[in-house]
C-alpha cells in the first residue's frame, strides 16, 4: 500500500522549498532555482563535492535501473512486437496487439467489471470509514480503543482478507453463507457472478476502509474548533456542523482518498482476486491487473500482456497527476 | 464546548461497536475454524466457539505444509526489503538535500518517475530482469556482436535477492526522508562544519539520530508491506520452499476435488496474521505517525 502513498510527498517533494507554482504539471517539469538563492530541494548549507553524492546515490539508481527503467521501457516494447509462447522468435507488428486488444470482447468485458469493482469498493469504502471517522470523532470516551480495533486490517494480507471472506461466504461451510441461505437467498459465488463480485468488492473494502478511516480521522481533527464553536452557538447540532462545516473543510482529503481508492482498486487488489475467486466464474471478476497476469503467464500471450500493461501504465499515470491535483489544494494536518 | 447529545452519543457508539464487530468477527471465525477437527467443520451450524484442535492442527500445518519455512521466509523478506530500502532511501536522500553536484536534478527527477508506475503493471518485463539480471548486457552483447557477453545469465527466480531487490525499487522512502532533511534547521549544518564535521560524520551523528522516530515509523509500514507481498512471490518462486507465508496459504484453499480441509488452512491463515497484527497492536501510534505523514 505504501508504494501507492506516494500522492505522498509528491507535491511538496516536486516544489521543493520554493514558492508555490501554480500548475502540478508546471511543478513537475519545471526546475532549477525557485527561490533566487539556492536550487530547489537543495539546502542551504550543502557540500559541494561530488564523489560522495555519487556513490550514495549508485544504490538506489542501480536497483531503479535493473528493475523499474529497463523493465518499463522493456514492456512498451513488447507491446508493439509479437512473440510465440516459447520466445524462440520476435516480430515487429506495431500496433497490432492494441487493435486485437481493443477488438476484443473479454477485454471489454474485463474493463467493465473493472470499473464497476472499483465504483462500487470506493463508496462502499469511503462512505463506511466517514461514518466511522464522523462517529469517533463524535464521542469522547473509547476513541483510542475503537481506533485500534478498526485499524487490524491493515495488518492482514490483502489475500488472507479475500480467503478468510471466500470462507465466511462459502455455500457449504461458511457461517454467513449459511445465514444468507437461511434468508431464502440462494447465495453461491462459485456459479453466480453477481455473487462472486459482490464477495471481493466486500474483501476489498473490508481491508481498505482503515486506510480511509485514518486519514479521515486526521482530517477531522484538523478542523478548526473556533469555526465549529461558533457554529455550535448560533445553535447548529453535531450533524448539522458535520454536514456544513467539517465535511466541505475536509473535501480536499475525500478526493484524495477518492484517487487512492481507485488506485488501491486498480492495482492492489490482484491478491485479493487470485486468491478467491481467481477471476472466475467464468471472467466475472477477472479484473485488469489479473487478465494482465493470466495473460502473461498463464495463457503466455506477451504481445497482449505487454498492450495491457501500457494501458495500465498509462492509467497509472492519469491517477498520478490527479494525485497531484488534489494533494495540491489538501489541507495540512497532524495527529 | 459543553454540548449533552446522549442519542447522538449512543449512536456512534453503536456505528463503532458495530464498525469494530465486522473488523473482529472475520478474525475471531479464522480462530475458531483453526482450532476445530475435520468433523466439527462440516457441521452445520457451525460452532461459534474454539474447539481444542487448534496446537494440533498447528502442528500438522508446521509439519506437513512446511508452514515453519514459509514463516521464516515471510519474516526474511520482509526484514530484506525493510533494511534493505531504508539504507538505499536515506543515503539517497542525503545527497539529493546536501550536496550540489552535476546532474543533480537529473538523479531526482529518475527516482522521481519511479513513483508512478507500480510493479503490478510490468510483471513480465520485471519477472524477465529477475530471471536473468545480465539480460541487459546480453542485449548490448546481441547489438554489438559481442558473443561473451550474449550467453550471460544470472538467475533471480527462487532466492531472496529475487524475492527482495526488485520490491526496493521504488522511491517513496526517499521523499520521505528529503521532505524531513528540508525541514532540519540549516545552522545544524553550518555549526557542524564550522567544527570540522565531514559529511559523513554529520550524516552520522546529527542527520540520521534526528530522523530516528521517521525511520521507525517507515519500518513498520515497510515490514508489513513485505510480510503481505503477494504477486512477486507467487511469480518468482517456483520451489514451494521458497515461497511466502501468503502464498502457501493460497496452495491450502481446499480444492473441489479433495477433502476441503478448511481447519487447516484457517489455522494457517491464523498463524500468518498474528506477527503483523502483533507489530500493529504494539507500535500503534508510530504506525499512525508513519502512515499519515508518507501520505503527506
Amino acid at each position: 500500500m505504501l508504494a501507492r502513498n506516494k500522492a505522498a510527498g509528491l507535491a511538496q517533494a516536486a516544489g521543493g522549498g520554493g514558492p508555490r507554482l501554480r500548475s502540478p504539471l508546471r511543478r513537475l517539469f519545471v526546475k532549477g532555482t525557485s527561490d533566487g538563492q539556492t536550487e530547489s530541494g537543495l539546502k542551504r548549507a550543502h557540500f559541494k563535492e561530488w564523489r560522495l553524492p555519487f556513490w550514495l546515490l549508485a544504490p538506489q539508481l542501480f536497483i531503479l535501473l535493473l528493475f523499474f527503467f529497463i523493465p518499463s521501457i522493456r514492456a512498451l516494447i513488447q507491446a508493439f512486437q509479437l512473440t510465440d509462447p516459447f520466445g524462440a522468435t520476435t516480430q515487429w507488428v506495431g500496433f497490432q496487439n492494441f487493435e486485437r486488444l481493443f477488438r476484443s470482447n473479454v477485454y471489454w468485458s474485463s474493463a467493465q467489471v473493472t470499473l464497476i469493482f472499483t465504483i462500487a469498493q470506493n463508496v462502499l469504502t469511503l462512505s463506511l470509514a466517514l461514518l466511522l471517522a464522523f462517529a469517533s470523532n463524535h464521542i469522547l470516551r473509547g476513541r483510542g480503543a475503537y481506533r485500534t480495533v478498526l485499524l487490524l486490517p491493515y495488518a492482514i494480507a490483502p489475500a488472507i482478507a479475500g480467503i478468510m471472506l471466500a470462507f465466511l461466504f462459502n455455500p457449504r461451510v461458511g457461517p454467513v453463507a449459511h445465514m444468507l441461505q437461511g434468508m431464502g437467498l440462494d447465495w453461491d459465488p462459485n456459479r453466480n457472478s453477481w455473487h462472486a463480485l459482490a464477495l471481493v468488492v466486500m474483501a476489498a473494502s473490508w481491508k481498505h476502509i482503515c486506510y480511509n478511516y485514518i486519514f479521515l480521522v486526521a482530517a477531522l481533527m484538523s478542523v478548526p474548533q473556533s469555526i465549529l464553536e461558533s457554529a455550535y452557538l448560533d445553535g447548529a447540532g453535531p450533524i448539522q456542523r458535520f454536514l456544513r462545516i467539517s465535511l466541505p473543510m475536509i473535501a480536499p482529503t475525500l478526493f484524495f482518498l477518492i484517487v487512492i481508492n481507485f488506485v488501491y482498486g486498480l492495482f492492489e487488489t490482484f491478491a485479493i482476486v487470485d486468491a478467491t475467486t481467481r477471476g472466475g466464474p467464468a471472467g466475472a471478476t477477472s479484473i485488469l491487473v489479473y487478465k494482465v497476469y493470466q495473460d502473461g503467464f498463464v495463457t503466455l500471450d506477451l504481445g497482449s500482456s505487454a498492450a495491457q500493461s501500457v494501458v495500465l501504465m498509462a492509467l497509472a499515470l492519469l491517477l498520478t497527476f490527479a494525485q497531484f491535483r488534489f494533494v495540491e489544494r489538501r489541507v495540512n494536518y497532524s495527529v | 464546548m459543553n454540548e449533552r447529545t446522549p442519542v447522538i452519543d449512543a449512536l456512534c457508539h453503536m456505528i463503532l461497536l458495530v464498525g469494530a464487530a465486522l473488523v473482529c468477527l472475520p478474525i475471531y471465525f479464522v480462530f475458531v475454524t483453526g482450532s476445530l477437527s475435520q468433523q466439527e467443520i462440516m457441521r452445520v451450524p457451525m460452532s461459534w466457539l474454539p474447539g481444542s484442535q487448534f496446537f494440533a492442527n498447528m502442528q500438522t500445518v508446521l509439519s506437513n505444509a512446511n508452514f515453519g519455512r514459509l514463516l521464516l521466509n515471510s519474516f526474511i523478506i520482509a526484514t530484506g526489503i525493510t533494511v534493505g530500502k531504508l539504507a538505499v532511501s536515506v543515503i539517497a536522500a542525503f545527497a539529493v538535500t546536501y550536496f550540489r553536484f552535476p546532474f543533480r536534478m537529473t538523479a531526482f527527477w529518475l527516482i522521481f518517475m519511479s513513483l508512478m508506475l507500480p510493479i503490478e503493471v510490468r510483471i513480465v518485463p520485471t519477472y524477465e530482469s529477475a530471471a536473468n539480471v545480465a539480460l541487459p548486457l546480453n542485449i548490448l552483447g546481441s547489438w554489438l556482436g559481442i558473443k561473451a557477453l550474449v550467453d550471460l545469465d544470472w538467475n533471480l527466480v527462487n532466492t531472496y535477492s529475487g524475492l527482495i531487490l526488485p520490491l526496493i525499487a521504488s522511491a517513496t522512502a526517499t521523499f520521505l526522508f528529503r521532505q524531513f532533511f528540508l525541514t532540519i534547521p540549516d545552522e545544524l549544518c553550518e555549526a557542524a562544519r564550522i567544527d570540522g564535521a565531514t559529511p559523513w560524520q554529520f550524516f552520522r551523528l546529527i542527520l540520521l539520530p534526528l530522523s530516528r522516530s521517521n525511520i521507525v515509523a517507515l519500518a513498520i509500514i515497510l515490514f508489513l508491506m513485505g510480510w503481505n507481498q503477494y504477486l512477486w512471490p507467487l511469480l518468482l518462486t517456483t520451489e514451494p520452499a521458497m515461497a511466502n507465508a501468503v502464498i502457501g496459504l493460497k496452495k491450502l484453499m481446499p480444492q473441489s476435488d479433495s477433502l476441503p480441509t478448511w481447519h487447516l488452512l484457517m489455522n494457517a491463515a491464523f498463524l500468518t496474521m498474528l506477527p503483523p497484527t502483533i507489530v500493529i497492536l504494539i507500535l500503534q501510534r508510530w504506525f499512525v505517525k508513519g502512515l499519515v505523514d508518507s501520505g503527506k
